[in-house]
């Protein structure tokens, strides 16, 4: 028997609603609770519905974390409802609570989203093997543990769109494929079965690919699975380093640019990376530049410091690098 | 008080684009008597874009900064969420496997140096308010800020991923309602600002390729700091504060609204509380000008 007594405290919850068919606009409706220590966010929604309001809308169906049908928003974090203990929500947010779908803008019901947006990225970097194994094969197609590990658990994604909803990318590039995708995308690039060879091509396309990804963490954060989308992300790009297929242009130099900086400086030339990045393009960048010279924030070229025991550095360059570009 | 002392690792803006923040970091240590002992043979710490291109090289180049801070025997110090970040994470991956661990010091034996995972790695804002102490601060102040709103914006590099905050510094920092800023900000006598993007990204790390997403990001933050009625802006992150303080016009133009406010350090608020003149907090060096001093 458990040892944990249940506590009980009361918890103001703010609640979004809004019918596509009916309402022109969206409005919160208030409910005040008693929530013991003991229930989830999902048991939340059960109690909205069957003790106030029958008409209150929200996807769920296993209640084990692994359908992944029911994440919304709470108070702007997105969480799988099911998974996640109301004490750990009153521990982040306070006894206010708000409860919105995963995206307000793509609401059709309360907290039932239209998720087309996820699934097209989804089904965009091909999210499957794509191998030729033999139908009838006369024994098994074995993968090593060793080989197993190099998915980083990126197959167990519950493709709940909490990620991609939390991704700020994803809210102002809608080519922007997004980190659940990233994480699938990279799930079938680590499978040593697969030999695909657009996939990877396809992740790194710019505007849609992963090096417009902001490096903000938010989907490691949010996870409910703890994959950590954005090691995959950043798997990909080194995977594009190694198996030649990242293009030249400002992303990949931008990259780059950091090694041939180090390798001469130690330290990071600030300038010296622009004007590699960018090329010819540098000359959008003066006006600013212009400004942030006249307040003392542009080191000329002879001035640029340089690391001590530089010879250390580039001793290392040349012993550890692994990537050609 | 047993003074503190630390192995300080600059980064590179400190001493390029951001001449300010070095100059602020210096006089508030000096102010609080923290001894700082300069890495001058670190190296750039990456950014998270070398480890996009070459993950073994950035763990082997990190490995050797943190070595130099072991050398003294000290706490390394960052004073930029992304050196935070990188160097954090690489004592984080070397720590927990030893394979890894063993691999980089064999790189490292090459120039006489090892990595033995001795040295915290901490940024300069939470050795400031877990080591020092905010109550102390409180008491050294001699010009409240009390005439100011203030809002916190803390950058991702500090606050996520969670777990390797909580993991290198005493207090933990909840990622989606962090109160560190906010207390030194009370505790320097201001008002802290509540508003929705203080712990969102402010869009540095895309500026070059994505600089639709980048402006947005930086219009964003500075927009809601304004609605909420902010007299400026504070950041512990150089790259947030060039994104803030230097790419406005950009920022005004991709959100359709002219936004511009002042942004402080976080070690400039705290050297104007304790009566650090603004020369010597370097505050000329500012793209928006900070006019209220």
């Amino acid at each position: 028997m458990s040892t944990n007594t249940i506590t009980t405290q009361k918890v103001n919850f703010k609640v979004f609603r809004f019918n596509a068919d009916e309402d022109y606009l969206p409005y919160y409706e208030n409910y005040t609770m008693d929530i013991t220590s003991e229930e989830v966010v999902l048991d939340v929604l059960n109690r909205i519905k069957w003790d106030h309001d029958g008409s209150f809308s929200y996807r769920r169906s296993c209640r084990h974390g692994i359908c992944g049908a029911c994440a919304i928003k709470v108070n702007g974090r997105s969480t799988l409802a099911c998974k996640e203990s109301m004490t750990t929500m009153i521990e982040y947010f306070g006894n206010d609570i708000t409860l919105e779908p995963l995206s307000t803008k793509r609401a059709i019901k309360d907290m039932i989203i239209d998720k087309a947006d996820f699934w097209e990225k989804h089904a965009a970097v091909t999210p499957y093997l794509v191998a030729d194994i033999d139908e009838c094969p006369s024994c098994e197609n074995l993968v090593s543990p060793h080989d197993a590990e190099e998915l980083n658990e990126a197959d167990l994604c519950i493709q709940c769109g909490a990620c991609h909803y939390a991704c700020p990318v994803v809210e102002i590039n809608s080519d922007f494929f997004g980190p659940a995708a990233f994480a699938a995308a990279y799930r079938f690039e680590a499978d040593v079965r697969d030999n695909d060879t657009q996939r990877l091509i396809n992740v790194n396309e710019e505007k849609q690919g992963v090096w417009d990804c902001a490096k903000c963490f938010e989907c490691a954060e949010v996870c409910p699975k703890d994959i950590n989308p954005i090691e995959k992300i950043t798997k990909l790009h080194q995977m594009a380093f190694k198996k030649g297929v990242a293009k030249n242009n400002v992303a990949t130099r931008h990259a780059v640019g950091f090694l041939h900086s180090i390798k001469k400086h130690g330290m990071l030339d600030e300038g010296g990376l622009v004007l590699y990045s960018e090329g010819p393009s540098i000359i959008k960048h003066i006006p600013v530049a212009l400004q942030m010279f006249k307040k003392g924030k542009i080191i000329m070229p002879w001035n640029m410091p340089k690391s001590d025991n530089l010879d250390e550095i580039q001793k290392l360059i040349k012993s550890s690098s692994t990537v050609k570009f | 008080m047993k003074q503190l002392k630390y192995a300080l690792f600059t980064g590179c803006t400190a001493k390029q684009s951001t001449p300010e923040q070095m100059m602020s970091t210096l006089a508030v240590a000096r102010k609080l008597n923290i001894e700082l002992i300069e890495l001058t043979e670190a190296s750039c710490c990456g950014a998270s874009h070398l480890q996009d291109y070459d993950d073994f090289l950035s763990l082997v180049l990190n490995a050797r900064n943190i070595a130099y801070a072991e050398k003294h025997g000290l706490t390394m110090v960052t004073i930029c969420n992304t050196c935070q970040l990188n160097t954090a994470m690489t004592k984080h991956r070397l720590d927990k496997n030893i394979e890894l661990k063993a691999k980089v010091n064999e790189k490292l034996a090459e120039v006489g140096l090892e990595y033995k995972g001795t040295s915290n790695v901490i940024h300069f804002l939470y050795a400031i308010i877990d080591d020092f102490g905010l109550d102390k601060i409180k008491e050294m102040v001699v010009r409240p800020l009390s005439q100011f709103n203030i809002a916190p914006f803390y950058g991702c590099h500090n606050i996520r991923p969670s777990e390797l905050h909580d993991e290198s510094h005493k207090q933990k920092e909840n990622p989606y309602n962090p109160t560190s800023l906010d207390d030194l900000i009370i505790a320097c006598g201001g008002k802290n600002v509540e508003y929705e993007e203080k712990n969102k990204c402010c869009g540095f790390h895309v500026e070059l390729q994505a600089p639709h997403t980048a402006a947005v990001l930086t219009g964003n933050a500075i927009a809601g700091a304004t609605d909420n009625n902010a007299d400026m802006m504070v950041t512990p992150c150089p790259l947030c504060h060039l994104k803030l303080d230097t790419q406005t016009k950009h920022a005004s133009e991709a959100i359709g609204r002219d936004v511009s406010l002042p942004v402080l350090h976080m070690q400039q608020m705290v050297g104007l509380a304790l009566g650090c003149t603004p020369a010597e907090l370097g505050l000329k060096h500012h793209v928006t000008e900070v006019n209220f001093i």
